[in-house]
């Protein structure tokens, strides 16, 4: 295929589809979804970009991908520029491949979704990543730059520290990552589910960090194991990326009977311990026939699609507003619902009603109107009166968010916290504390992949800027 | 990986490994506990920090075997590794100035007590150390506490050592001594001995404090599954504990969610011990 192409040719290829696992299949397996493009299909999609001037895609991008020149590189063929042009922009691109809202971001801002339907960005860049995964040996290694001498301590292996452990690396700082959990990835690996971002994937992009000469030293809860003012003494720089590990408790009667999870637990089981899905793991989950998650985000798509595939037969999501208003990705959405997820909206729980051995057995709920905008933009749901009902449910996951974890905070009163206990930076990362700087959800609250991504990339610069003697 | 420097075996399925982690070693303080995952896939069990050598770098962990993964620990030999070991995790003991403390271990919850026992043996207070087993082989860490208290008692529940029956009776009689009534209790064991010791002292008003091991997987405070209710409130053992006002706890709620995995725990043992049959046959 020639890359020759006049605009009107490019305009006059259609979007790619994604081909995906079959619904009824995959709803019984942990397999992943989207297959990915063949060569071919990820060519051609790339031809449909036009090239534009004004690059609005990468606005849309919070690490600022060189989205339209690895584009044109696929579009010739050359996938080993590609590759070297996005692995450059971006430490995980097979992780944001398959889990950013592109929708929101990138292919929000391109031009050909203007009049039609935008440039597959996300499934384009997986394509890349994922070639340059299997194709590493065709790749020349990065030349490392010379050591500066420098040491950076990087707090948590999510893909915030990830991002700026990478950035870091190749500026020539050594640096050593801290993780609580005995494996890589954060909420990558503990919270996304296998048939969203395969485990594997995060192997291998972990591997090229530490090809680049980063250290990862797990089982270090910082805040416990260390402080952080013994990293400030034994690094030049630090910075915090721990996450919002803490979940939102619903605070309705019955939470605490069996069958009754937070979210964080049920992923954690079946992600991180492989409860469920290897039969060899030695962690339990408590499966369900008849499950309901409560919330209407990511997380709660990848609950609800987990306790199908763990065998619920009956799987639910309960969200106390409209489908409009929730804030799962739209794939997400879709695909929950072609694996025979049960949508009941506006509904809201009231009370987890256990049977006489302290077992989960129905879900007391009362469904809602949407009333007059509130404070968010969205309508705010108001309850309908007389409307109060049961479901019978054998386990209910909570699925409404999560805070910040205040391991590390708690022991350091210097640094500055907002009211919900979230780290305050500027928008470089940079903290109350000098040389200390922070990012991803401890300072957004729940937030998503990439805006911790863009936060690690922003807060690796300001942290070669202030080790080069800048602010 | 963790160097597992010694094993022994203090009782029938209870073992005393001492551990190389030099990081958590000179930071850890009684009351806190480390969370071991023995090898790759293998579960994520807490474990109370029993003791510590900063100058060596190492930690005690008393283990009692009792589900598949403790077993796995337990079969470490010395120089063999543990992969993960991650902590300390918890808050450490509150200590206050008590003039008597009375200190109460039930079976495996000895090897908890222990710590707590040394630190207090460190301050002013006079301690009565209470502990109970099924049989004399259950005693655990007798002369090891009778070293740190001004008074060791034992009481076994067939009568095989020290006195037959149960810690609350001597904490009864002690309570009834206005010579040697404690001010404060540290009750640590099954819980329903907990409970039983909990409602004891609450006519009394002695503070007694229990700590608490529920189902736990991250030990930070992440997945709430260790959450248990103190005075209406959903406290994280892992985080908030795991010690606690054992006047303020609901024993019934942590009882039952203790029970969740329960056939899963039978399931696994069951799986072991048909295992062992089968080396043990071909081994013939």
């Amino acid at each position: 295929m020639s890359n020759n192409l006049t605009v009107k040719d490019r305009l006059a290829i259609d979007r790619v589809h994604m081909p995906e696992l079959d619904a009824e299949l995959r709803s019984r397996n942990f397999e992943e979804v989207n297959r990915g493009l063949t060569q071919e299909e990820a060519v051609r999609e790339a031809q449909r970009c036009i090239q534009c001037k004004n690059r609005p895609c990468v606005e849309g991008c919070p690490v600022g991908v060189s989205i339209p020149e690895f584009i044109d590189a696929l579009a010739a063929e050359s996938l080993p520029k590609a590759a070297r042009i996005l692995q450059g922009d971006n430490a995980l691109p097979a992780v944001c491949g398959r889990v950013c809202p592109q929708e929101s971001q990138c292919e929000s801002k391109c031009v050909r979704g203007v009049k039609g339907e935008a440039v597959a960005i996300g499934y384009l860049e997986r394509f890349v990543a994922d070639w340059a995964m299997k194709n590493a040996d065709k790749l020349r290694g990065d030349a490392l730059p010379a050591a500066t001498g420098k040491k950076v301590a990087v707090v948590g292996c999510g893909p915030a520290g990830l991002t700026a452990a990478g950035e870091l690396a190749r500026k020539g700082h050594k640096v050593t990552i801290f993780e609580a959990l005995h494996d890589t990835g954060g909420v990558l690996r503990y919270g996304i589910p296998e048939f969203r971002l395969p485990k594997e994937i995060i192997d291998v992009e972990v591997d090229r960090l530490l090809a680049l000469g980063v250290e990862i030293e797990c089982n270090v809860i910082i805040g416990k194991t260390l402080t952080l003012d013994q990293l400030r003494g034994e690094f030049d720089a630090v910075f915090v990326a721990n996450g919002a590990g803490l979940p939102v408790m619903l605070n309705l009667p019955g939470e605490n009977l069996k069958g009754v999870y937070s979210a964080n637990e049920f992923l954690t089981r079946v992600n991180l311990m492989e409860a469920g899905r290897n039969p060899a793991s030695p962690t339990p989950i408590i499966k369900g026939n008849s499950v309901a998650v409560i919330g209407g985000g990511n997380t709660a798509m990848d609950c609800v699609r987990t306790a199908r595939r763990l065998g619920a037969e009956r799987a639910m999501i309960i969200y106390r507003r409209s489908e409009a208003e929730m804030p799962a990705r739209i794939e997400e959405i879709r695909h929950a619902k072609e694996e025979g997820v049960e949508f009941v909206m506006l509904t809201a729980p009231l009370e987890i009603i256990g049977n006489n051995e302290g077992w989960t057995a129905a879900l007391s709920c009362e469904k809602m109107e949407l009333g007059q905008p509130d404070e968010s933009g969205r309508r705010k749901p108001v309850p309908v009166p007389g409307s109060r009902y049961e479901m019978p449910v054998d386990v209910v996951v909570n699925a409404v968010g999560t805070r910040s974890n205040p391991l590390l905070t708690a022991t350091a009163p210097d640094l500055a916290l907002n009211k919900w206990g979230n780290i305050v930076s500027d928008d470089q990362g940079a903290t109350s504390i000098p040389g200390v700087f922070a990012g991803g959800d401890i300072v957004r609250g729940g937030a998503t992949v990439i805006l911790a991504m863009g936060d690690g990339k922003q807060a690796a610069a300001a942290i070669h800027g202030y080790l080069n003697g800048g602010v | 990986m963790y160097e597992v420097i010694s094993n022994d075996i203090l009782a029938p399925n209870l073992h005393k490994l001492v551990v190389r982690a030099p990081r958590i070693a000179p930071v850890r303080k009684p009351g806190q506990f480390v969370i071991v995952r023995v090898g790759k896939g293998d579960e994520r069990i807490p474990l109370t920090i029993g003791d510590a050598d900063p100058t060596a770098g190492t930690i005690t962990l008393f283990i009692q075997a009792i589900g598949a993964s403790t077993q796995k620990i337990v079969a470490i030999p010395a120089g063999g590794h543990i992969l993960d070991v991650a902590g300390p995790l918890g808050k450490p003991t509150h200590l206050d100035n008590w003039k008597r403390v009375a200190c109460i271990g039930g079976g495996v919850g000895t090897a908890v007590l222990f710590p707590l026992v040394k630190a207090l043996a460190a301050t002013e207070s006079k301690i009565t150390t209470i502990i109970g087993g099924r049989s004399s082989q259950y005693v655990i860490l007798a002369d090891e506490l009778a070293a740190l208290s001004e008074t060791l008692l034992i009481t076994t529940e067939d009568g095989s050592m020290g006195r037959k029956g149960f810690v609350t009776a001597e904490l009864s009689e002690l309570i009834a001594d206005p010579d040697r009534k404690p001010d404060a209790v540290f009750a640590i064991g099954p819980v329903p001995m907990m409970r039983a010791i909990a409602e004891l002292t609450r006519p009394h008003g002695i503070e007694t404090i229990v700590s608490l091991n529920p189902i736990m997987i991250d030990g930070t405070g992440m997945c709430g599954g260790c959450r248990v209710v103190v005075d209406g409130e959903s406290k994280f053992a892992c985080v908030d504990g795991p010690e606690f006002d054992g006047h303020r706890v609901d024993f019934a709620g942590l009882t039952d969610r203790l029970t969740t995995y329960r056939d899963h725990e039978a399931a696994l043992r069951h799986a072991a011990t048909e295992c062992k049959l089968v080396t043990g046959v071909s081994n013939v």
